[in-house]
Order: structure tokens, then sequence, then C-alpha cells
């Protein structure tokens, strides 16, 4: 009986994995990195992670639990509250809807799916800034957040994928 | 027998699917709901923000810790490498600031005398608070940093802070043990400034962009590049006289000043509380913490 508790605890434990990884990198994405000029253009680090949940786990990454990511990254960064839980959501419910589509497929072809959808993503938050401060936001900005966060996605997928691998296998 | 529990499933599937997707829409409305609710009550979204903040600051201080270090250590490796160019050009500039000490010490000595003369009244000496900045030093759509000192220690709303440069922003909102700055970048910063050499008014405007822009210029008004711009104090924000920076350019578009802070360098800041209250005030009767600083209206 004393095995069985410990056996629920552990893969209770290995279960909320998804959530901590994303609920780090949520924190991570906001400390200063003193690098000249990376702050203005800084990716949201989460965003591959709800990419990457929803496509392999995403009983282990329930809607509601992206919202709770996306309100802390709102919170943290200063952003207007509600703005990155949208963008959370929509790439949640993208790559949810295209799951078939990515299952079994190649990195690449992940990496092509992530670009995509978090090129809509970047346009909805650029859209959803500057409609809450009647101005238009600095485009360049933007552009660059998207493309650098296009280069960090194979380093973070990796890590996800590994620790995947090693401790969410059984189900 | 075996039809029953397949009969089931078929029932069962789609109204899990219909539940999941009504919680999915449900979850979009409701953030469609926050966002409505951040511009009506504003000040309750504030309060919630620096709640949560303060909860996270001790995780915050935590992993910006190590990161500091490695990039100072970074740091510290690249100035290697310039180290003797460094030395000469310090030396020159020792010896030019050696020749300011002196006008500077006569100035002083005239200044003194004269204020002394015309019975000047004199602004309250500042109190500083030296804070660690844990966490953001902007992003794409907000300029704010987190630093560890909040009511606590004395940090109160509306503080101006600065660096070892210049201004860097005001404190917008403050809980116990951490407060978030304003930055001069932000969209939403407004500072009456002066043009230093001609004493013109104008008030710097934030973009989100790491430059600012001039507006509200008296007709007239002559801007060169590389103008000083400094505080000038109106509206009881900010004590008269910090640098903030340089006028970068002037084009048709508008003036861009650059700031004399780094804001990428950011380790320490201080926050210094001028016993000014007026932009405290005017927050406390207009309610809506949209964050204008210097008490001026935003202009669309």
């Amino acid at each position: 009986m004393n095995v069985a508790v410990w056996q629920k605890l552990d893969q209770m434990a290995r279960a909320i994995t998804p959530f901590g990884l994303s609920l780090f990198l949520v924190i991570l994405s906001v400390v200063p990195t003193h690098i000249p000029g990376y702050a203005q253009i800084a990716p949201i680090l989460a965003l591959v992670s709800i990419y990457h949940w929803a496509i392999y786990r995403p009983n282990l990454l329930p809607p509601f639990a992206v919202f709770l990511l996306g309100l802390l990254q709102d919170l943290l960064m200063g952003t207007p509250v509600g703005l990155y839980i949208l963008v959370f959501l929509t790439v949640y419910g993208i790559a949810l809807s295209q799951r078939r589509f990515f299952a079994g497929k190649s990195f690449t072809v992940c990496w092509f799916g992530f670009a995509v959808i978090s090129l809509v993503a970047s346009v909805e938050s650029w859209l959803l800034a500057s409609a809450w401060n009647l101005a238009l936001m600095d485009i360049n900005a933007v552009t660059f957040q998207y493309l650098l966060s296009l280069g960090i996605f194979p380093i973070v997928a990796w890590i996800f994928l590994r620790w995947q691998q090693a401790f969410l296998q059984q189900d | 027998m075996e039809q029953r529990p397949s009969a089931l499933l078929r029932i069962a599937a789609p109204l899990k699917s219909l539940v999941q997707r009504f919680m999915y829409l449900g979850l979009i409305a409701a953030a469609f709901g926050l966002m409505l609710l951040g511009k009506v009550d504003a000040v309750l979204v504030d309060r919630v923000r620096a709640e949560v903040t303060d909860a996270f600051a001790p995780i915050l201080e935590a992993i910006s810790k190590p990161i500091a270090t490695v990039s100072k250590g970074v740091q510290n490796f690249q100035e290697l490498a310039v180290i003797r160019d460094e030395n000469a050009k310090l030396k020159q500039q020792n010896a030019r600031l050696m020749q300011w000490q002196t006008v500077a010490r006569k100035l002083q000595s005239e200044n003194a005398a004269l204020q002394q003369l015309l019975g000047v009244v004199h602004d309250k000496s500042a109190k500083y608070v030296s804070a660690r900045v844990i966490a953001g030093s902007g992003g794409a759509f907000s300029n704010m940093l987190i630093v560890n000192a909040g009511l606590n220690n004395g940090v109160h709303k509306g503080h101006a802070v600065v660096s070892d440069r210049g201004i860097i922003g005001r404190v917008s909102q403050v809980s116990n043990r951490s407060a978030r700055v304003l930055l001069l970048t932000d969209i939403n910063s407004r500072v009456p400034v002066l043009i230093e050499s001609n004493r013109t008014r104008a008030i710097m405007a934030g973009g989100n962009t790491s430059r600012t822009k001039l507006i509200h210029l008296p007709p007239g008004a002559r801007v060169t590049p590389s103008d000083r711009i400094v505080t000038s104090g109106h509206g009881g924000a900010f004590p008269p006289g910090l640098p903030v920076g340089v006028v970068a350019s002037v084009t048709d578009g508008g003036i861009n000043v650059q700031l004399f802070a780094d804001y990428s360098r950011l380790e320490y800041v201080r926050i210094a509380d001028f016993g000014l209250n007026g932009l405290v005030d005017m927050s406390v009767q207009r309610s809506s913490a949209k964050n204008k600083v210097g008490g001026k209206t935003r202009k669309k």
C-alpha cells in the first residue's frame, strides 16, 4: 500500500512538470539579462513551452493552466492584463487543433509549425497592444522578438523532448 | 452487453469535447473581460499586479542574482581587452575634468554667495534608497523594472528613480517588498523637461522604443542635436535639473532624445524621495491609474 502511495505521488510529480517548466520559463523571461538591446526584443519563452505540450501532452497542460501562465506573464511583465492570456490561448488552441498533423512528424516540421503559429501570436500581440494603447506599437521590436523566439525554439524544444522521454514516457 | 459502454462512450466523448471547447471559449472570454476590467478599473488591476509581483519577488531575486554575476563576469572579460585604450581615454578625460572642477568650484562659491544675497528658498534635499533590479528592463510592449525595495523601505508611488547617469523613471506601483518602475521609454511616460541651454520647456514622451520624443514645444522653439535635456520640475513630480539625455536628431518626424541611462546595464538603482507629492495628489484626485507623469494628460 505504501508503495502504491509513493507511485501515485511520483506520477503526480511527473504530471505537473509541463506546467512547472512553463511557469519557470514565464519567470525566466522577466529576469534581467544585462545584455545590451536584448530586453526590448526578449522572446516570450513560454510560447515554446505551450506549443510543445499542446502537441505532445495536452492532457498535462489543460486550458486553465495556460490561462494562469498568461495571467502571470501579464502581471509580471507589465503588459495589459489579458494580452498574453489571449496570445497563449491562441497558440494552445491552434496547436491543439493541428495535433494530428504534427503526430510523428520530424523536428523540422514542428519548427515550421511553430514559425507559423508564433507569427500569428506576434501579430495578435501587436494588434492587442496597439488597440490597448490606442497607438501603433513599434513593429521592429515585435519582428525581432519573433525571429529570436524562432532561434530559441530548437534549444527549448530539445530540452522538453528529452524531459518527455525521461520522465513522461509511460502515458 | 458490449454495446452499452460503447454507446455511453459515443455520447460521452462528444460531450467531453463540447465541455472542453466551452471551457476554452470561456477562458478567452474571461481574458477579454480582464482586459476590459484593466481599462475600467485600472487601480484594482494595479493593486493585484503589485501583490502578485510582491509574492514572486523572492523567486525573481534568487534567479536574477546568478544571472547578474555571470553577466558581470562576461563584462569584466570584455573590458580586459580594451583596458589600455580605456585608460588613455580616462586620463584625457580626467585632465579635462580637472579644469571643469576649477570652474565649477568658482561658480559654486559665486552661486552660494549670490543665493545668500537674494535669500533664495532651497529645495529640500533628497533621501535615497538603493535597490536591486530583479525583473524586467523593457519589452516589446512594456517598459518597466521591478526592484526589491518597497513600502517597508520607505519607497512610495511617484518617487523618482535615478541611475548613476541620470533619471530612468518613476515608481508606478509599490507593495511591501517590491516596487514597479515605469521607465521613461514607456508609452505611458510623460515627463516635463527643459532644454538646458535655452530653457525651452517641453514634454518628453516615451513610445516603447529605445529613444524618446520631445512634444508640446512652444512655437518657434529652437532645438539642435546634442542639446542637453534636464527635468524641469513642473507639475511637482520630479525636482528640476536631473539629467535626462541629449537631443539625438531633429527631423520632420519629431525630436528624438537619446537618454543618458543605459537600461540594459542597470543592476542597482537609486530611488529618490525629494519630498514632492504633486504627482501622488493628482493621481488620487483622478483615481484613474493611467500612468501619467507630471500630471499631464496623455496625447492620443
